[in-house]
Order: structure tokens, then C-alpha cells, then sequence
């Protein structure tokens, strides 16, 4: 099934959101990957409070090129997602993160956090970073821009296409 | 460092026809280089996916392989790199025995026309300095990979092969038994493969190398991933293999990102080589459908 889904997302929403339907997603999305996460969940141990309030919001696992003049970004596809396994149950519990896109399989601690706590996986095309970029229509960096590519970045898609891959339902597309 | 023996030689004397080529040319013709892989697909990638989209009978995985061909002519029409992740640039690097640099050393050119290319191009600087404690990022895309021969003649021969992170880590390296023989290889590279799932951007094509030493296995897989796609290997053995092993990788359904279809991989490459009375090293390379090369002679 093909639904369109306006961000941010809601109990609600996921509810609606069955593994292998295809989404296209409009709306706030937050880029984060490796340093990234390791830089929230120290945070959080820290007891500080975060960059970004993630209450409801969705990660995109991607570090996109830099924009080239007149673009607001370069190419943006999503990167591996099973190193931000170690994180995500812990943004997922603590933070009530509703969504994440990546690409690949997630291990069964993430997949626990997302049924208990009703959250979503999204997978994009991996290798498709011209393609997305197009969809991508405002972005800026609004934390750890030291971190360069792998920098905490708001993004506002429109119509970005993924695959719901791992529902909160028992739902999941790598396990046929 | 070992010691070092002492050799006297009898006699020396210097050549005249030595050609020389200016530092700066080299490192111009690397950024170019750095610049058309990244947004260049080649032909005969191209032509392997839309094979693959043809044939696929899985309606997803049709759409994913369409979503590659789509993001590729995009790439190429609107000059933006093919995927974000612009790679380690790894340089396969031929020089002559008859040609010089003046200004400088081939790898010294390389790493400055990298530098250059990832700058101009808008390039993501993915390279960390320290990989364990401090993963600064180096923000400039150096150092390159660079695996350098040398051969006869007056020429320097290039090819740049920019590697993304999720295929590479998706690598393997087993020392297999002699007596481990033709199907020890075929289950250890099929297992690769399909353990790595979705995480190497399939369709992929699967570089494999075995014989040669630990280290030399790992750069035969590397190699291979640049032979055309869609070739023959020349020793009718090897090709049986890799079409086996093709086989067997696409027989498991993981398929394009991981989500199911008939195409999880483009091709498997073979390359061998002499190795040990004791050995069989088997090594595995993976490279996502965005299989990126760019090349020059000098």
C-alpha cells in the first residue's frame, strides 16, 4: 500500500503504518549518525539536556555531501543502520523517538524498544543520494557542526520515498 | 624496521631517456578524476542494472533497481555524486620505469589532487585520522589509498576507485584449508554475502580473491571489483565458479537493499593467484551498485 504521511509522526500515524508499505514521507526530519548518537546518549548519561527535543520526531541515518552553490544540500541517502543499534533503543525509551530511516537490518533490542514503545523503521535506498536529495527542500545544521558530514542536521523533506521496513506490529521485511 | 643489509654495486650510471611529467599535471588529472567518478556511473554498471531491472519479478525490488537507474541519470545530468557517501579514494596506480615527477612524488601528486578533487566537487570528507580514540575528521578526504607497481615504459596509469563504508564493512577474510577446496570457497563466499543482507547497498558486486598471502588476498577481491561487469573470466574454471557462486548468492532472495527480490548480486569477480603449500586464503570484497571507477594514462 502507498500512504503519504505528514511528520511529525504520532502513536497514531505508526498505528496506520504496516511493514512494506511503501510512505512518502513530508514534513521535519533530524540527520544523525554514528558520532552523532554517541554524542546524544553521552548527553543523556550526562543528564544534560539535548540539542533537539526528539519527543515524536524521526532520525534519518545519513551524512549528506556538501551543498553544492544553489542547492540546500548535496547528495543524501541513508547510511547502514545497524551501527546506530547500539544507541537507538535508548533515544527510543528515553526520548520517545517515533521514527527512524536507515537501510539494513536491525537487531532484536531495537526492534523490543520500537514494539513496547510504538515506533517505526523506514528503509530508503542505499545508493540513491541524488535521487533523495531532490526531495530535500530546507536543511541546516543545528548541532555539533564539528562534526562535519556526520553533524546533527534539520531537514525538510517532501514526498521523500521509503519502505516501511520494521513495523511496531511484528511486521518486518528482512524476516520473510 | 629490520636491518638493513650492505650491497656494494659494481657501477652506476645515469639515463638520459627519462620522460618527466610537471607535479602539477598529475595532480590536476586526479581531481578531474575525482570529480567524474563521483557523479559517473559506468556504462557497464549501468548496462548490469538494467538487466537486472528487466529480469527481477519481484515488483519492490523492480522498483528499488528503477530508483538506482533513476538516481544514476540524475547523477550524471544534474552533476551530483551518485551516492553521499564519496568513498575512501583508493588509487590503483601504474608507473613506469622510464618517467619521473618533477616537483614531486606520484603519491604526494595523489594526495593533493584528492584533496583538490573532494574540495571542488562538493564531496563528502568521510576520512577520520585516528580510528580508534580521537575519529577527528581529517576534512579534507586524505590521506588516499594508494597501491602502487611498477611497470616498463614512460606512462603512469591511474585508475580511482572510491569506496564507500557500508560495502567495505561488510569485507571477510578466511584462511581456509587446502583441503577446504572448491566448495569451502563457494560456502564461505555465498555466507558473505547473504550474512551481510541489506547493509552493502545490493544489487552488489562481490570482488573475491584467493590465493597469495593474508594481505595479498584481500587486494586480489579489491581488483577484481574493477573488471567490467558483465565479463568473462578468462580461465574457464574461475568462471564456472563465479557463475556458481552468482548462483547460489542470488538464489537466496536477500535482494536489492535487503527487502527481497531475485537480484542480490550483479556479479561475482574471481581473482587467484600462486600461494603456500599450506594455504588457502579466501577473501571477500563487496561493492554496492553504485560501483564507482575513473581512470587516466599520463
Amino acid at each position: 500500500m502507498e500512504i503519504k504521511i505528514d511528520l511529525p509522526l504520532t502513536a497514531e500515524k505508526v498505528a496506520m503504518i504496516h511493514a512494506g508499505d511503501t510512505v512518502k514521507l513530508t514534513g521535519v526530519i533530524y540527520t544523525a549518525r554514528d558520532a552523532a548518537h554517541k554524542r546524544l546518549v553521552a548527553m543523556l548519561d550526562a543528564g544534560e539536556k539535548l540539542p533537539v527535543e526528539l519527543k515524536d520526531q524521526t532520525i534519518y541515518f545519513a551524512g549528506p555531501c556538501p551543498a553544492p552553490p544553489g542547492r540546500c544540500i548535496g547528495s543524501a541517502g541513508p547510511t547502514t543502520s545497524g551501527r546506530m543499534d547500539a544507541y537507538s533503543p535508548r533515544l527510543i525509551r528515553d526520548c520517545a523517538l517515533r521514527g527512524m530511516i536507515g537501510k539494513g537490518e536491525r537487531n532484536q533490542a531495537v526492534i523490543d524498544a520500537m514494539t513496547e514503545c510504538h515506533a517505526i523503521y523506514f528503509a530508503a535506498t542505499g545508493g540513491a543520494g541524488a535521487l533523495i536529495a531532490r526531495c530535500i527542500v530546507d536543511a541546516e545544521v543545528v548541532a555539533f557542526e564539528d562534526l562535519g558530514p556526520e553533524a546533527l542536521r534539520k531537514l525538510t523533506v517532501k514526498d521523500f520515498p521509503v519502505i516501511a521496513a520494521i513495523d511496531d506490529k511484528g511486521g518486518n521485511l528482512y524476516r520473510r | 624496521m629490520s636491518e638493513k643489509i650492505k650491497i656494494k654495486i659494481a657501477s652506476g650510471s645515469i639515463c638520459d631517456s627519462i620522460r618527466t611529467i610537471p607535479f602539477a599535471e598529475v595532480v590536476e588529472a586526479v581531481r578531474l578524476c575525482c570529480l567524474s567518478a563521483a557523479v559517473n556511473l559506468p556504462q557497464d554498471v549501468l548496462a548490469s542494472l538494467e538487466n537486472a531491472y528487466k529480469n527481477e519479478t519481484n515488483a519492490l525490488a523492480k522498483e528499488l533497481i528503477g530508483q538506482c537507474l533513476e538516481n544514476a541519470r540524475i547523477a550524471r545530468e544534474e552533476n551530483m555524486p551518485i551516492c553521499q557517501d564519496t568513498g575512501f579514494a583508493v588509487f590503483f596506480v601504474e608507473i613506469g620505469t622510464h618517467v619521473k615527477i618533477d616537483g614531486g612524488t606520484i603519491c604526494e601528486a595523489i594526495t593533493e589532487g584528492t584533496r583538490q578533487g573532494y574540495k571542488d566537487g562538493f564531496l563528502r570528507k568521510s576520512i577520520v585520522s585516528d580510528p580508534l580514540f580521537k575519529r577527528k575528521n581529517t576534512t579534507d578526504n586524505t590521506p588516499p589509498i594508494i597501491h602502487l607497481t611498477q611497470v616498463p615504459g614512460d606512462r603512469i596509469n591511474v585508475i580511482l576507485a572510491p569506496k564507500g563504508g557500508g560495502s567495505e564493512n561488510m569485507s571477510a577474510l578466511k584462511m581456509l584449508k587446502p583441503s577446504d577446496g572448491r566448495a569451502g570457497v563457494v560456502d564461505f563466499v555465498v555466507e558473505s554475502v547473504v550474512k551481510a543482507g541489506g547493509n552493502p547497498c545490493p544489487p552488489v558486486i562481490v570482488g573475491v580473491g584467493i590465493g597469495g598471502t593474508f594481505e595479498q588476498s584481500a587486494l586480489l577481491a579489491k581488483k577484481a571489483l574493477l573488471r567490467k561487469v558483465g565479463s568473462e573470466n578468462p580461465d574457464r574454471e574461475y568462471a564456472e565458479l563465479e557463475q556458481e557462486i552468482l548462483s547460489k548468492i542470488n538464489a537466496s532472495g536477500v535482494g536489492p537493499q535487503g527487502l527481497g527480490g531475485d537480484t542480490t548480486a550483479l556479479a561475482v569477480h574471481i581473482n587467484h593467484h600462486p600461494c603456500h603449500i599450506a594455504s588457502l586464503p579466501v577473501a571477500v570484497n563487496i561493492n554496492c551498485h553504485a560501483a564507482r571507477h575513473a581512470g587516466f594514462e599520463l
